[in-house]
C-alpha cells in the first residue's frame, strides 16, 4: 500500500493541521510516512496545501505531484489539482464552497458541504475534519478505530476540549 | 530504539543538537530554518546553563560562536542562504582557530535574496571554502528526518575530533517535512580540549587561539598541518549510501531531497527493466571519490540530479576522471524534480548506448 494525499485550500482551514493527524494515524498503525507543508507567504487567506504519503514500504520522495487522494478545499485548489490526481483516484470536494464539478470519468469524485455542516454544527474551523472524516472511511486509508490515539498527538493537553469537538467532526463526515 | 515521533526536520535537528550536549545556539531567523531557532528559545532557556540567544545579525551570531567555541563547548548556529554568506567571515575565522562548531544551512533559491523555496545551489560554496583562505569544512547531507537527527551527533563528533568547523547543508524541504523520527541519542566522545579558553587557574600557561599570523613562515606551517587534518579526514571520514548499485549500468548521483525524488524513479525505471542505482554522496565533503571512481568501472553513464545549475557535476567528472558521460537533471529557483523528471533523464542515458 502506498497512498499519496494532497490536502489544500486556503490558510487558516486547518490544511496543515488535518495532514498531521492523517500522518499520525498512519504512523500509529505502523506505516511509513510523510507530510510536507506549503511553506512561506501562504498564511491565513493565502493558499496552503499539504502531501501526506502513507506507505507500507520506505518512502522515496515526500512531495506528492499525482496524488491518489485530494481533498480540494477551496475553489483555486481544485483548478490547480483536479488533473494531477491519477486515474482510478477519489477526489473529495468541499461543496459549500467550490461550485465546480469533476468532469473527470476516470475518478470517484465526493461531495460534502464541509464548511456548511461545521457551521450548522457549530463546530467552528472543524470543515477539514469533517471532510477528513469521510476521506478516511470512503479511501480505507487507515482504521477508524485509531482517530482518538491520533488526535491525542496533534491536540496539545492545554486544549483538550477540543478532542471531542474533533471526533464529533470526523464522526459526521464518516457517516455522511 | 526510542518511540517514533512525527517531528519537523528543523525542529528533530534543533533537539538532536540539544541531546547532543549543545547548550549554546546563536542565530538569527529566516525562512526556511526558522524553526530551529524557534525550537531552540523555547528549549535551552528550561536547561541548566542553556544559551538561546537571537543576535542583532547573522555576522554578530557566528561571532558569538567563535567566543563560545573557543571556550571547547559545543555551539551551533543555523541559517538559510543568504544569512549563511553573512556568515561566511566567521566560518573562515573558526577554520582559521582550529575551533569545532556546527553550522547548518536549511539551503533556499539564490543567488541574492532569493526565493525561500528549497534549494541545493550553496553547494559549491559549501564544498569549495565558505569564506576566504585554504580551507574545507565537513559538509553532511541529511536525506531525511532522521539524518537530521544523526547527521548532528556525527558533525559534532566530527568538527571536535579534528578541531574543524561542520557544516550540515539541508534545504528546506528537509527542515520542513515531517517524518517518524527516533531521538536516540548518537556517541559523544570525549576528545582532548586543553587548547580550549577555560582560564588557566594561574595553573598553565594561557591558551591562545587565533587566526592572524603574521609571519609568512608560521602561516605556512598553520595551513599545511590543517591540510595533513583534512587528508585524515578525506581517508577516513567518507560517508555515502549505495542504492539498488549491484547490477546497474546507469548511476544517479544525488543527495538531499534530489536522492528521495530519484529513488522513485529508481523503482519504476526497475520495473521497466532499466538497470539503474544511485550512490548518495552523505558527506558532500569529504566527497566519495573512490566509490564513484569504482562505479565508473561497471556503470555506462552517470546522472547528476541535482537543485542547481549542476554544481555536482564537476565532481562526479573529477571523481570519475572524466571517463563517462555526466547528465545532469536539474530544476532550480526553489523547484524539485519530478520522478518524470528524471525518468526522462534516465532513458537519455539509455539513449546514449551500451545500457541495456
Amino acid at each position: 500500500m502506498n497512498k499519496q494525499v494532497l490536502i489544500a485550500g486556503f490558510g487558516g482551514q486547518g490544511i496543515l493541521f488535518s495532514g498531521k493527524f492523517l500522518a499520525y494515524e498512519g504512523l500509529i498503525d505502523g506505516k511509513e510516512v510523510s507530510w510536507l507543508p506549503s511553506y512561506g507567504p501562504e498564511m491565513r487567506g493565502g493558499t496552503a496545501n499539504c502531501s501526506i504519503i502513507v506507505s507500507d514500504t520506505k518512502i522515496g520522495s515526500p512531495i506528492v505531484d499525482k496524488p491518489d487522494v485530494l481533498i480540494a478545499m477551496n475553489a483555486p485548489s481544485f483548478d490547480k489539482y483536479i488533473n494531477a490526481v491519477v486515474s482510478g483516484g477519489q477526489v473529495f470536494v468541499d461543496s459549500s464552497l467550490i461550485e465546480q464539478k469533476v468532469e473527470r470519468t476516470d475518478v470517484e469524485a465526493y461531495y460534502i458541504p464541509a464548511t456548511k455542516i461545521a457551521s450548522d454544527e457549530n463546530l467552528p474551523g472543524l470543515a477539514n475534519m469533517i471532510i477528513l472524516g469521510m476521506m478516511i472511511k470512503k479511501s480505507g486509508i487507515m482504521p477508524y478505530e485509531n482517530i482518538e490515539k491520533a488526535l491525542n498527538k496533534v491536540v496539545s493537553a492545554k486544549k483538550a476540549n477540543l478532542l471531542e469537538l474533533n471526533k464529533k467532526a470526523l464522526q459526521i463526515g464518516y457517516d455522511y | 530504539m526510542s518511540e517514533k515521533v512525527l517531528m519537523k526536520g528543523n525542529e528533530a535537528l534543533a533537539e538532536a543538537a540539544i541531546m547532543a550536549g549543545c547548550k549554546h545556539y546563536l542565530g538569527y531567523p529566516i525562512t526556511p530554518q526558522t524553526e530551529i531557532a524557534a525550537y531552540m528559545s523555547k528549549r535551552l532557556p528550561k536547561i541548566d546553563g542553556g544559551v538561546f540567544l537571537q543576535a542583532e545579525s547573522e555576522v554578530a551570531a557566528v561571532n558569538m560562536l567563535i567566543g563560545v567555541a573557543s571556550t571547547g563547548k559545543r555551539a551551533m548556529t543555523s541559517s538559510s542562504s543568504p544569512g549563511i554568506s553573512l556568515k561566511s567571515e566567521g566560518i573562515s575565522y573558526l577554520a582559521g582557530c582550529d575551533l569545532p562548531a556546527l553550522i547548518v544551512n536549511v539551503q533556499r533559491g539564490g543567488p541574492g535574496l532569493g526565493g525561500i523555496q528549497p534549494s541545493q545551489s550553496d553547494y559549491f560554496q559549501a564544498t569549495r571554502g565558505l569564506g576566504h583562505g585554504d580551507f574545507h569544512l565537513m559538509v553532511l547531507a541529511p536525506a531525511s528526518v532522521q539524518e537530521m537527527v544523526d547527521l548532528v551527533f556525527k558533525g559534532f563528533d566530527l568538527a571536535e575530533k579534528y578541531r574543524v568547523p561542520a557544516m550540515i547543508l539541508s534545504d528546506g524541504t528537509m527542515g520542513q517535512m515531517m517524518e517518524p523520527v527516533s531521538l536516540d541519542a548518537g556517541v559523544i566522545n570525549n576528545y582532548d580540549k586543553s587548547w580550549a579558553l577555560t582560564g588557566t587557574k594561574g595553573e598553565r600557561k594561557p591558551n591562545i587561539v587565533n587566526s592572524l599570523y603574521l609571519k609568512p613562515e608560521e602561516l605556512e606551517v598553520k595551513n599545511m598541518e590543517r591540510f595533513e587534518r583534512y587528508a585524515q579526514i578525506e581517508k577516513n571520514e567518507v560517508m555515502y549510501e549505495e542504492y539498488k548499485m549491484d547490477d546497474a549500468e546507469i548511476c544517479i548521483v544525488a543527495f538531499g531531497v534530489a536522492a528521495r525524488v530519484s529513488q522513485n524513479a529508481i523503482d519504476i525505471a526497475r520495473q521497466q527493466g532499466i538497470k539503474v542505482g544511485m550512490i548518495r554522496p552523505i558527506t558532500l565533503w569529504p566527497f566519495p571519490k573512490d566509490a564513484l571512481y569504482e562505479a565508473a568501472k561497471k556503470v555506462k553513464a552517470f546522472i547528476s540530479v541535482e537543485l542547481n545549475m549542476g554544481q555536482m557535476v564537476e565532481d562526479i567528472q573529477l571523481a570519475t576522471k572524466c571517463t563517462r558521460e555526466v547528465l545532469l537533471c536539474n530544476r532550480v529557483g526553489g523547484m524539485i524534480p519530478t520522478t518524470e523528471n528524471v525518468l526522462d533523464k534516465i532513458n537519455e542515458a539509455v539513449k546514449l548506448g551500451g545500457v541495456k
